[in-house]
This record gives structure tokens, sequence and C-alpha cells, in this order.
């Protein structure tokens, strides 16, 4: 509900003598043909720069971006460094990868929270009786999403630098590692736009999202070498396709090239896509 | 194609759950007109325009827009109807400006043209002073008139006004009417939803009252308050103490109810439908003769259709009210 300060301070707009007159109205009207629908490119970006100007707007949103993966990659590397590596430092060199990848597999979540909560509102209405590319909606706002996973990479890999991780693949290793995870991501996102349509509130799409991501994230390669686990385990991170993410991205970063890890990271993406895509577009034609 | 009406329905059903929201509607909009659409809380209107706009798919029945399948031709339909919905249909976090460039946008403006677009149209409708402040904190008039501008971006042949006035005060809710009008005039059709009669005896040229999913009645404005009563006329006495004797006067003259207003001095009498044969003004005069016979002395007098309000409540609680 509007606050009273909000209402008295419209009043006061409403007073600045700003009133329609009726005779601009008329010639203020289009005439003749409109212009041809976007393209369903155009009409994507145009909804990614909606999300930018949410953000733009409401500033507080890139918290989960910026101080979640600090804390991640500051605990991790503390917590489990002295008992699993001897140091800190030595740990971080294979930490920081994977810590990478989980924190913005992490965040990916929020995409379906936010598109829950925006697609409540009335807003969603009008852009559904738009002439354009119908998932252009939810393709601009996943789009939007990859930029706040690329803050999330930029802020974790310069917190790295900074605690003493020292990627062999040097920057283009750098720039390669974080490419393949945005490419991962964006497909990854449309499981919570699935989800996104589909529960009721926000508060439930957090909860199922939560756990299929902590059993995809925690039950792989990110802190630990899997050949330290039971066997029925290791099968499981063999085809977990995080673990698949963890090991391009470790492998991009480090210079030492994983290509099998890479095609399946790609071919696990692009099976998420051509799933979840369609999934998520028929359920939000049918809404 | 243009002789096709602006919407043709036969027997459009949405079903949720158990509730049968919109039961069976059949209705023909012409074209270049406001239609409207009346009908209490819960009564199937906006499930009904939203089946019309391509959100909703119907469970039963179908329906055209200038002649194209709301459902088969979904795309050609949307490239012709605009919706403004009961709630804003606007982007709260976004400022005015921006909200309508990004809807220019979206309708295949170029980056310039979609904000030179917004700035005459912020301008037309009284925003520019808001032009940069995000919509929540704009007035509800103000919320309004910036959900009608985003609707006419580029003119649709046919625009959706869902409740365009609830909850606005006089002013604002004047200045809706005046942009409907303006619009209207222009050749677009307006369905416009309402639950204020008040509303579609202002704007409409034809209504249709719904009621529980199903039209109930249907017609001009004119023809809906005749088929309900005559009227009913309304006198002002120079002393209250003999109001109590003017209603004994006019009851027995008119045979009907007679109420006491507010105002001590005022009362209004129903006249009956026309079996006499005698019109409304003849009822009354002979009515206002009687009451200067008896020594009533009658400062005004006024003579009114009846509101559509009555006929409202004539339609839909014609069972409940009649005990």
């Amino acid at each position: 509900m509007t606050s009273t300060s909000n209402a008295s301070s419209a009043e006061r707009a409403d007073a600045d003598g700003d009133t329609p007159v009726a005779d601009n109205l008329g010639a203020v009207l289009a005439t003749g043909e409109p212009p041809n629908a976007p393209s369903a490119w155009s009409a994507s970006v145009t909804f990614a720069w909606r999300a930018m100007l949410k953000i733009k707007h409401v500033p507080e949103q890139l918290f989960d971006v910026t101080a979640f993966p600090v804390i991640m990659t500051l605990m991790f590397t503390y917590l489990f460094g002295g008992a699993l590596a001897g140091s800190p430092e030595e740990y971080l060199q294979y930490l920081l990868p994977g810590v990478l990848v989980m924190s913005v597999a992490m965040i990916t979540m929020y995409t379906g929270v936010g598109l829950n909560a925006d697609i409540q509102k009335g807003v969603f209405d009008r852009f559904r009786t738009l002439p354009i590319w119908r998932p252009s909606a939810l393709v601009g706002a996943v789009i939007g999403d990859v930029c706040r996973y690329s803050l999330a990479s930029v802020v974790i890999i310069v917190l790295g630098l900074a605690l003493g991780y020292r990627p062999g693949g040097g920057v283009l290793g750098v720039l390669a590692g974080v490419g393949l995870l945005l490419v991962f991501s964006f497909a990854f996102s449309w499981i919570w736009t699935l989800l996104g349509l589909l529960l009721r509130s926000e508060r439930s799409v957090m909860g199922v999202s939560a756990m299929v991501l902590f059993p995809l994230s925690f039950l792989s390669n990110v802190f630990v070498d899997p050949r330290t686990m039971p066997s029925w385990l290791q099968g499981f991170v063999d085809v977990n396709p995080i673990a698949h993410l963890v090991a391009a991205v470790r492998g991009a970063l480090s210079g030492q090239w994983d290509g099998s890890a890479t095609l399946w990271m790609f071919v696990s993406a692009g099976i998420i896509l051509a799933i979840f895509g369609p999934l998520t577009m028929r359920r939000y034609n049918r809404k | 194609m243009s002789s096709a009406p602006a919407i043709e329905t036969s027997g459009l059903v949405k079903v949720f759950g158990a509730t049968r929201a919109v039961d069976g509607i059949d209705l023909t909009v012409p074209e270049a007109a406001v239609y409207g659409i009346l009908g209490p809380n819960g009564a199937g209107k906006t499930t009904f325009v939203r089946m019309l706009a391509t959100l909703l798919r119907p469970d039963g029945g179908h329906g055209t827009v200038f002649g194209r399948d709301i459902v088969g031709d979904a795309a050609l339909v949307r490239r012709q109807v605009s919706l403004t919905g009961q709630y804003a249909s606007i982007d709260e976090d976004l400022t005015g400006t921006e909200n309508l460039v990004l809807l220019g946008r979206l309708l295949g403006h170029g980056k310039t043209a979609a904000r030179r677009r917004a700035g005459e149209l912020l301008d037309a409708f009284g925003l520019t002073a808001a032009a940069d402040r995000q919509v929540k904190h704009y007035s509800g008039g103000m919320r309004r008139r910036i959900d009608i501008a985003a609707s006419i971006i580029s003119t649709p042949r046919l625009l959706f006004l869902d409740e365009p006035t609830t909850g606005l005060d006089p002013r604002s809710r004047n200045q809706v009417w005046d942009i409907v009008r303006v619009i209207v005039a222009q050749g677009t059709t307006v369905l416009l939803t309402t639950q204020y009669l008040d509303e579609a005896d202002h704007l409409a040229g034809r209504i249709a009252v719904i009621d529980h999913g199903t039209v109930i009645a249907e017609g001009t404005p004119g023809e809906l308050k005749s088929s309900v009563g005559a009227g009913s006329v309304r006198v002002r006495l120079r002393r209250a103490e003999q109001r109590a004797q003017a209603e004994r006067v006019l009851a027995a003259e008119l045979g009907t109810e007679v109420h006491f207003d507010a105002d001590p001095v005022a009362l209004t009498a129903r006249i009956a439908g026309g079996e006499s044969g005698r019109g409304a003004a003849e009822h009354a005069s002979r009515a206002l003769a009687r009451l200067a016979q008896d020594g009533i002395t009658v400062d005004d007098f006024s003579l009114g259709q009846p509101s559509l309000d009555e006929v409202f409540l004539a339609l839909t609680d014609r069972k409940e009210n009649r005990a």
C-alpha cells in the first residue's frame, strides 16, 4: 500500500497545474499505420533494458550478486582451507572456480523468484497483448539476469585475486571460464523461470529452488576431488551438470582445458534449455 | 473485413474450478462507439475482457475481434487491441517516460521515435511534471492516465478499459471520461467495463448488464431504463410540516411508493409504467395539481427517468428483493 507521504506528494504533483487538455489529446492520437512489430531479438533486448532500469531504480537487488559471493568465497576458503589443503591460500587455487560456479548457480534461482513477483503484476497483461514474439519478455529478463551473473563473477574473481588466487590461464582463461559459466547459467535459468510460473508465491519458489540447488552444488567437485567420495556418490557427480561446469570452468581458468567436461557442459546446457525453455513458454502462454 | 463488428461472441464460457465465471455470453459490439459492460464485482466482466484480449483461452463457445478468431488468430487480434487492466498495467518501478518508451519500443518504434512519442503523450495527459518520477509515486488519477496513455501509443482499433475509474475521485474520473470521449471520436471502439451505472450512462451508446457470467439485459441506456419503469417525480415543498400530507396525496394519486428524501422538505414518488396509456409527465402534472388543490405549496419539482442504479438493482435482485 502506498504510504500517506506518497499520496500527499502525488497530490501535490497533481496540483502543479498539470492537468490534461482534451484538445491536445485529439492531436496526439497517432494516425496512419503503426510501425511493424519489432523482431524477436529487438523485443528481447528491450526487455533486457527493462531489467537494467529496474536495477537502476532498485539497486538493493544487487545485494545478492555482490555480498553473497563475497561471503561464500571468504567462508569456504577459511573454513576448509586449512583442513583440506594445508592452508587457505593453497585451497583457494582449487576452490575459487568451484565457488564461482556455485555462487552464480545459486543466484540463478532469483530469476524464478523475480519472475514470480513480476508476473503477478498487471504489466504482464499488457506485455502479453502486444504483437511481439511472446518468449521475448522472459528471454529479456534472463538476459538481464546474465548481466547480474557477470557482476557476481567479477566480484568473486577480484576478491580471489586479492586473496592470492592466480589463474594459470591468464586473462583469456578467465574470460573463457566466465563465458562458459554465463552460457550455462543462461540455460540453467529456464528451470527457475518454469518454477516461477508454476508456483504460487515467491517463498515457495525460493524453497523448491534451494532444495534442488543444494544437492546439485554440494554433491559435486566444487569443494573436494570426487575421487575421495564413495563410488555411488561419484556416480552422481559424474552425471551432475554442475560438476561438468565446474570442471570446464576450472580447466579454463587454470589454462588446462578440459575438453570432455566442456563438451558435456554444452550438452547439458542444451538439454536443459530444450526441455525447460518450451515448458516455460507453454506455461506462460496459458497463464 | 471492415464490415465485421468490433466484437462478436457466441456462447463464450470460462470455468475456474467449480465456478463458471463466464457462462455463455453472446454479444455483438458495433465498431466505433463505447460499449459498456455493467455488472457487480465477480460478475465475470474481467474474465470476459481477458478472453477477448487473448489473455485467457475460452473453455467453450467462440469469439472474434474484427472478424479474427480470438484463439486461432490471436496474433492478429493482438495487433488491433490494447488493454488497460483493472490493476494498472504499467511497471510501477519505472518512471512514466520509461514505461512509455519501453512500450513504444515493443510496438516497433525506433529509439528516437519512442522517446518523442512518450514526450507527446505525457504532455497531452498532463504528466510532464511527473515524467521522471517512478509510477509508484503517482496518484490514482495519474496512474490511470499513464495507463491509458500507454494503451494509445499506437492507436488501437479496439481498446479495452477494465474499470478505468474504480477508486478515483470525481475530478480524476471526469478527466478519464474526457479522454475516453476523445479516443472514441477518433474512431476507436472502446469496450468499457464498470460497476458504475452513472459511468455507463455517460459514456456508452449500448450497455450489456452481466451477472453471474451471463448477460441479463442489453440495449441502449434509454431502452434499459424504460424496461424497468417510467421514472419518478421529485417534489420540494415550502414547509416541512406539510410533508406527511403530501405523501398521502401523492400515494393516492400515483398509487406507488413515496420516499422521504434526506432534505426535510423533499419527497420522491415513483411513477408506474404506462398501463393506463398516459405518459410519465401527464401522471406527474395531475399529481402536482392535486397537491395545489389541497393547499400544499410546491416550490420546485423535477421529473426523472429511473437511474441506471434502479435498473440495475431491478434486474439483478428481481427475486431476492421482492418480499
